[in-house]
């Protein structure tokens, strides 16, 4: 097996167990760490296919402020350890089928479609940044500055939500 | 070298487990966490297919996902405060009605 393989592995290992102690976890700060370290491993495995500034802005903005953002409120409001109720029965019965039937159909398509796809970075080379700004400002111009839209509106809406009445 | 179906079978497999935790977690803030979970999923399978391609186009949308979750977490998260004061609960299943 060579390196690069069994870096693969180390990475996926870290975020199948992160996604994992998500769900078990009862405490939401706990389940919060797991997510962080989901994302950790994901930016590792951004750098392994040479998403060099993915995996940047995966760790600024994932980890680093949607995270804190995550932490803060769960600060703010006290959460403390989950309550166990079960008033929906739905939940409880038609999950798990549900849930694997959908990972079956995903898996499914995966092995049908995409056997003759090469691997990532095969070429060796790295997407390198200028590219993607190129492409970010060319190419996408508009959907870039509707972006900066949709977070104005987002911010503002943050605030209408979040203030106290009177 | 890694092949690209490794990567989209590691994506289903946390889009799966995003889903579970979605339908199984009462608390109102770790159900967003799954959510964010199913995106972090998404984006692994863009960068995979943007790279086998070599293309840079799914760079470019894995951008703009992260620009929309992170618009999503700031209206979210304020919806979550508000819903904790008004409910005196973060447990989903007490959030029932539309009215107080």
């Amino acid at each position: 097996m060579s390196g690069v393989l069994v870096i693969f592995f180390v990475l996926a290992a870290l975020a199948v167990f992160g996604a994992v102690s998500l769900i078990l976890q009862s405490h939401p700060i706990h389940s919060a760490l797991s997510l962080i370290l989901v994302m950790v491993s994901l930016a590792g495995l951004y750098l392994l296919m040479g998403a060099e500034f993915i995996a940047a802005v995966q760790i600024i903005v994932y980890g680093g402020a949607v995270m804190v953002l995550f932490v803060f409120v769960i600060m703010l409001l006290n959460a403390g350890v989950e309550e166990r109720t079960n008033f929906s029965k739905l939940a409880t019965f038609g999950g798990i089928p549900l849930a694997l039937a959908l990972g079956g159909i995903i898996a499914a398509a995966i092995a049908r479609s995409s056997g003759n796809l090469p691997p990532p970075a095969a070429s060796g080379a790295m997407t390198s940044t200028r590219e993607l700004s190129k492409l970010l400002f060319s190419e996408f111009v508009y959907p870039f500055e509707l972006t900066s839209f949709l977070i104005l509106v987002a911010i503002l809406g943050a605030i209408v939500l979040a203030q106290r009445e009177n | 070298m890694v092949p690209t179906n490794y990567y989209l079978i590691l994506s289903a497999i946390l889009f799966g487990l995003g889903v579970l935790a979605f339908v199984f977690k009462r608390n109102i803030i770790t159900i967003f966490m799954a959510i964010e979970l199913m995106l972090n999923a998404v984006n692994l399978a863009f960068v995979a297919f943007s790279q086998a391609l070599g293309k840079p186009d799914g760079e470019v949308f894995v951008l703009f996902v992260i620009v929309v979750a992170a618009a999503e977490a700031a209206v979210g998260l304020g919806i979550i405060i508000l819903t904790a004061r008004n409910r005196r609960s973060l447990n989903v299943e007490r959030v029932d009605l539309l009215k107080l």
